[in-house]
């Protein structure tokens, strides 16, 4: 035998002395020995080790275990003790509460609107099933040095595709651009936005059919209905197989009916979808461009096959166009797979590099979500330890009547779950409140997932967290309190002791100050690209898509008859919107012409009306005129495009656009079509009278809007009674161009003024604690004869130096950051000096304002009052 | 009816202590009950009847006196008290009385 094996094992030993009784040690340790030394003498060592363990699990028994010190009843009676006395101080201290509370309650509210619009933000598009094995192919292509980044294709990339790369990808569908069109059903016509797919993109969407089947378009004269579109033209009567005609020309037969596409997705609003090779044989142009790459005119969608992968396809397919023509070469044209993860999110190109998109606005506001959380918690923690001194007392009570640090600890922390409860059931109310304000202003359906279990998940480590994170500081710092000296009243925190209240006040202010520059900016940048010089009249001015063929015969009908009922002032027809471009040319030649220069321009055909319907600025030369016989072959060009082609005298020049002789009568101003936030692109007008799309009416000013409307509404459809009247104004449409930028103003708005009221009710809340305080102290100045304004300059001093560190730290900080954001545009306002010595002054004068109320009222107190007590 | 107060492991227990006198302690009567009944119980369990047993006041304790196999600690002496002499008596009367209204049996029945 061993020496170590004829005694009873140590585990056994040391696991029976955690958990019996002291006073039965002795007498239980020799039994169980004898027990162990008995057993030895007629058994192996390990069964008298083995009944040994035995022996001292059979201890496990309430006789003999160790009663804890707090046992498990005993603490549910303290937290309930802890949750009365934390209910009883809210109560006491209404004012604090209500501070507490609301500041609270408006930080979560607006961490959790922004929560859900994250999570809408990332959501898109994931309803359709197989979104991430969904592509749209696209290119890149380079001219005059500059890597642009297009969706349009030639026709030929779908054939080439389908023919040498068949087994990466399990669909291909060519599309056009959707679009609103005209759909007619016997008399009644309305229009619907929709577009042009082959028969297998209703499964690559997943598309919710109603009424027959993803298969609807095998026939090209078969049209798909999303529901609403079907209840507007048939009403209850049954859709399927009802004759439809689109833009007055196609004629289709409806063979399927789909649920409506959700706003969340890419496709949302699709109101229609018919055959490709309907649209492709409809047209001669279309016609011809099956083996022209360069006819970048097109859309084409792709879901990858199982096994291939979206990179390496990518990286598979890029040379295709550059090798399959050599007339493109030029344009170094590279194909790409753009997934449909990345379509809403990060959508934005650059040379041919990926950079963000919507993605920075997701994290723009993520980032500003988690902030006004932290500036609510801030409060929190300031307010609380503030109030410590007040409560030391309690403490030390505490302590001396035998609580333990963790007790303490327990104890705010549970009174900080208390109030973060209770923050949170406001923020409830007010959150259900607010998503209707909320969804409006971020132009969204957000409803609150009540049902799903993530969100409670959420929400409960949200409270957990916020209230450890809130009641951290104030539970470990008043544990900390040593209770002789407090008891004694000699209590006094440290000179230091308020120096992290003031780190917290100058994050507080420094975020806020910084919310509130980038929103100066922000509006500032919005302000100036409005008002930037757009080279032509949007007053009166009002466009009309012609839907339908019938428009194009009766054209010059309706310029006369219109100029003749004096409702309009002028009316022309353009191949494009005024507030867009939508054609772009090559193969044009000049003398003089650089070699290298690729020539391309913007091309608009226009009636020679146009100029004086959208009131364009002559620089030089005239403007087009029916007058003379050769203007059907004259041009107009703008400044951008003087400049692009570098000449001297434009006027009466020649240029040879494929074949046809074009002579210059006229520079124009450069007119904003596009981004307003981009330079204007070099742009040809020729002279056309077919194939126009708009027509664009200037209205007489001498009249009223609504009496013209009505008067033109008439002509019309006393000409064209097929197509309904549908107009917009240019000015609306222009100020479509500034949506994206003012939602982001207007949000990013919102949230600067919450965060900064946050930061004032805790400053409010600090301010009247402080005056508090000093009570006896401020009774004795008076009794001294100190002034009120005095008493109030002491006051506020400090709170003031606080904001003015936070301005000197929040003005670089927002102009590094808005710097950056401002060079995403190229069009742009510069940062002036003032927006920082307004912010700075503004918010100098809230937190005077803030501070003054209570700095005020304890300066005006009278000293008796104050210095009777003790 | 009498009430007994008394478990038919706990009258075991009480009888071994009697029968043990000065060396009745747990390991001692665990030991004893394995030899009288055949079946083993654990220390624990004899232990925890045995304070159950003091708690009613059919038991008293007090420490003895220690010995080298036990590491020279001590071990808790019980012995009966007057009550749980009295409890045991009691016990056995009745069982009495109720064997001898069980006619098939009574009359085997050698009561010493």
């Amino acid at each position: 035998m061993k020496a170590s094996s004829d005694k009873p094992p140590k585990l056994a030993t040391r696991l029976l002395s955690r958990f019996l009784r002291s006073d039965l040690a002795e007498e239980v340790r020799g039994d169980l020995e004898e027990k162990f030394y008995a057993d030895l003498k007629y058994k192996s060592a390990l069964k008298a080790k083995l009944n040994y363990w035995y022996q001292v699990l059979n201890y496990l028994r309430p006789f003999a275990i160790r009663k804890s010190k707090a046992s498990h009843i005993n603490n549910y009676d303290m937290f309930q003790s802890y949750f009365k006395v934390g209910w009883r101080n809210l109560l006491r201290n209404k004012g604090y509460s209500v501070i507490n509370i609301g500041g609270l309650a408006i930080g979560i509210t607006v961490t959790i609107l922004i929560g859900l619009w994250v999570y809408d933000e990332l959501m898109f598009d994931r309803s359709h099933e197989s979104y991430d094995r969904l592509a749209q192919v696209m290119q890149h292509q380079t001219f005059n040095n500059v890597k642009g980044t297009e969706r349009s294709i030639p026709r030929p990339l779908e054939f080439a595709l389908r023919t040498t790369y068949s087994n990466d990808f399990k669909y291909l569908s060519m599309a056009s651009w959707t679009g609103e069109n005209l759909l007619s059903v016997g008399e009644t016509s309305i229009s619907k936005s929709g577009n042009y797919f082959q028969v297998d993109f209703p499964e690559m969407i997943s598309l919710e059919m109603i009424k027959g089947t993803r298969q609807g378009l095998k026939d090209p004269t078969s049209i798909l209905l999303s529901e609403s579109t079907a209840k507007a033209l048939f009403g209850f009567e049954e859709p399927m197989n009802q004759p439809i005609r689109i833009g007055n020309r196609l004629d289709v037969k409806v063979t399927g009916v789909y649920k409506d596409l959700p706003n969340a997705s890419s496709f949302s609003g699709l109101d229609f979808m018919a055959s490709w090779e309907l649209y492709a044989n409809s047209q001669e142009w279309i016609k011809t461009s099956t083996e022209n790459w360069g006819n970048n005119s097109f859309q084409l969608y792709a879901l990858l096959a199982p096994n291939a992968d979206m990179k390496s396809v990518s990286e598979k397919i890029k040379m295709i166009k550059y090798n399959s023509s050599e007339d493109e070469r030029r344009q170094k044209p590279e194909i790409f797979l753009h997934p449909m993860t990345d379509w809403h999110l990060r959508s934005a190109w650059k040379e041919g590099e990926q950079v963000g998109g919507r993605i920075q606005t997701v994290w723009l506001f993520g980032i500003i979500g988690v902030f006004v959380l932290i500036l609510a918690c801030i409060n929190f923690m300031n307010m609380s330890t503030a109030r410590s001194e007040k409560r030391a007392k309690e403490v030390g009570i505490r302590m001396t009547i035998g609580s333990v640090k963790a007790q303490l600890i327990n104890q705010f922390l549970s009174e900080s779950f208390l109030v973060v409860v209770l923050a949170f059931v406001v923020a409830m109310g007010l959150m259900i409140l607010c998503l209707p304000l909320f969804n409006d202003l971020a132009d969204k359906t957000i409803a609150v997932q009540w049902s799903n279990p993530f969100f409670w998940v959420i929400s409960f480590s949200f409270i957990v967290f916020t209230s450890l994170f809130a009641g951290s500081y104030p539970a470990f710092y008043l544990s900390s309190f040593h209770p002789v000296t407090v008891l004694k009243g000699a209590f006094k925190a440290g000179r230091f002791a308020s120096l992290p209240r003031k780190v917290l006040v100058v994050i507080q202010f420094t975020v806020s100050l910084t919310l509130i520059i980038g929103t100066i900016i922000v509006y500032l940048q919005i302000q100036f690209t409005k008002s930037r010089p757009t080279g032509y009249s949007r007053e009166g001015l009002i466009m009309m898509y012609m839907k339908s063929t019938e428009f194009y015969d009766k054209l010059e009908v309706l310029r006369t008859e219109l100029m003749k009922s004096g409702a309009v002032e002028e009316v022309s027809a353009s191949s494009g919107p005024v507030t867009a471009i939508w054609s772009n040319n090559g193969g044009f030649n000049w003398s003089g012409k650089d070699p290298a220069l690729q020539a391309e321009f913007a091309t608009v055909r226009v009636t020679p009306e146009f100029g004086r319907t959208v009131n364009w600025q002559i620089k030089e030369g005239r403007d087009l005129s029916r007058e003379f016989s050769t203007d059907s072959t004259a041009i107009i060009l703008n400044e951008a495009a003087v400049k692009f082609m570098g000449i001297k005298n434009p006027i009466g020049m020649e240029i040879v656009w494929d074949n046809t002789k074009l002579h210059v009568v006229g520079v124009i101003k450069n007119m904003v079509m596009e981004s307003p936030y981009a330079p204007v692109k070099q742009t040809i007008y020729t002279v056309d009278y077919a194939n126009m799309n708009w027509i664009n009416i200037k209205l007489n000013p001498n009249k009223s809007t609504s009496e013209s409307i009505a008067t033109i509404e008439s002509v019309f459809k006393r000409n064209i009674s097929s197509a309904p009247f549908e107009y917009t104004f240019v000015d609306e449409e222009f100020g479509d161009k500034f949506e994206a930028e003012e939602r982001v103003g207007k949000l990013a708005s919102v949230f600067a003024v919450l965060a900064i009221l946050i930061s004032c009710l805790g400053l409010f809340g600090l301010a009247s604690f402080v005056a508090e305080q000093r009570t006896k102290e401020i009774g004795i100045r008076k009794v001294l004869g100190a002034s009120v304004v005095q008493l109030w300059r002491m006051l506020s001093k400090d709170f003031v130096v606080l904001v003015v560190i936070s301005c000197t730290l929040a003005i670089p900080l927002s102009l590094y950051y808005m710097q950056i954001w401002l060079s995403n545009y190229e069009y742009r306002t510069t940062i002036t000096w003032h927006v920082f010595v307004l912010s700075g002054i503004g918010a100098l004068f809230i937190t005077l304002l803030t501070v003054s109320y209570q700095a005020v009222k304890a300066a005006l107190m009278n000293p008796v009052n104050s210095l009777k007590s003790e | 009816m009498i009430e007994t107060k008394l478990g038919e492991f706990e009258e075991v227990i009480l009888l071994l202590v009697g029968i043990l006198g000065e060396g009745a302690y747990a390991f001692k009567i665990a030991e004893e009950f394995k030899n009288q009944t055949g079946r083993t119980v654990s220390i624990g369990a004899t232990h925890s009847t045995l304070d159950r047993l003091e708690t009613k006041g059919f038991l008293k304790s007090a420490m003895g006196d220690s010995t080298a196999e036990r590491g020279g600690r001590r071990k808790r002496i019980f012995t009966i008290t007057a009550l749980g002499k009295r409890v045991l008596k009691e016990s056995r009367d009745f069982k009495v009385s109720l064997w001898q209204q069980y006619p098939a049996l009574s009359s085997n029945l050698q009561i010493g």
